[in-house]
């Protein structure tokens, strides 16, 4: 297995897949025209991954700002992840919002009612 | 033709507009547009929640716009893609006020929707908004109708919005978007 990674760009986030370790990192902004296509590399690495996943699988997500559009190609992430979670991987979602945004702190809540992995909610300093 | 500049220029100065555009919304156009603002609300000092705020709300205003617009009918019967933006800063609100035309048949779909939106509580709005996150259909041109709850949910205000008939064949569609600063 290997690592998967994307670089980030003012309209994309910086995407770190470490397969081997079991720890995928969505850092930045997400706000491109084309989410679809920007997300399908992850989503397929998330079905390689899925395959023979790691006992343990942590997932950070640190968005400074997500537009519409991938709102529903990180569901679709978190689709991957809740089926890795049932298949017997122990998946961890940490939502990252910074301290007074209570937009981002309302869409992990969002997310965390929608899917059937444990969410935990952190704070971060601006 | 004579365009009278200065009245251009007055009614902008006095709308307080920041920034203003006509014409094709190109991917390119927007990255430029939103570092634009970013820098100008640097300037303004405007605080880290209102500026991710009205960032937001102009990314998705923006991007409809992108996404959306209809071409419009110029002399001689061709077409071409064309929009107006303007964001201007007036009595403590941020507005963006974008304008597109739009084909006459879909005009009462769009009409719905908003006018949907608009008769939505906070609470209602939120589970609207996750009802269309995960059963609504994606398409390549955006979210399926959640940029209009979204910016509705995070400015806490009605979308105000106008048509006007053009010709047989569309209409101009104008939408203004207010967001309150220190709400």
């Amino acid at each position: 297995m290997e690592k998967f990674t994307i670089d980030g760009t003012p309209k994309t986030p910086t995407i770190n897949f470490d397969l081997n370790g079991g720890v995928l990192e969505i850092k930045g902004r997400s706000i491109p025209e084309n989410s679809i296509e920007f997300y399908k590399p992850l989503v397929d690495n998330l079905d390689k991954y899925s395959a023979s996943p790691k006992p343990t699988t942590t997932v950070n997500v640190q968005l400074e700002y997500f537009n519409t559009s991938s709102s529903k190609c990180i569901l679709d992430v978190f689709k991957k992840l809740e089926a890795i979670h049932k298949g017997g991987s122990s998946v961890t979602i940490n939502w990252h919002y910074e301290e007074d945004d209570e937009d981002m702190l309302e869409a992990g809540e969002d997310y965390q009612a929608i899917i059937s992995v444990p969410f935990k909610m952190v704070q971060v300093a601006e | 033709m004579m365009l009278d500049l200065f009245d251009f220029y007055d009614k902008m100065e006095r709308n307080n507009i920041l920034l203003s555009f006509k014409g094709d919304i190109t991917s390119d156009l927007l990255t430029s547009i939103l570092q634009i603002m970013e820098s100008k609300m640097d300037n303004f000092q405007e605080e880290p929640k209102t500026k991710k705020k009205v960032y937001n709300v102009l990314v998705e205003c923006l991007q409809n716009l992108y996404h959306h617009m209809d071409e419009a009918p110029i002399d001689g019967g061709e077409h071409a893609r064309s929009a107006i933006f303007m964001i201007g800063k007036l009595d403590g609100a941020y507005n963006v006020i974008t304008g597109n035309y739009i084909l006459n048949e879909n005009v009462s779909g769009l009409k719905g929707r908003l006018d949907e939106v608009n008769s939505l509580t906070k609470e209602e709005l939120k589970e609207y908004y996750k009802q269309i996150l995960n059963n609504g259909e994606m398409s390549l041109k955006g979210g399926g109708g959640l940029g209009m709850v979204d910016i509705a949910r995070k400015t806490g205000q009605k979308l105000h919005y106008s048509f006007q008939p053009i010709d047989e064949r569309v209409s101009f569609f104008s939408l203004n978007i207010k967001v309150t600063l220190n709400q």
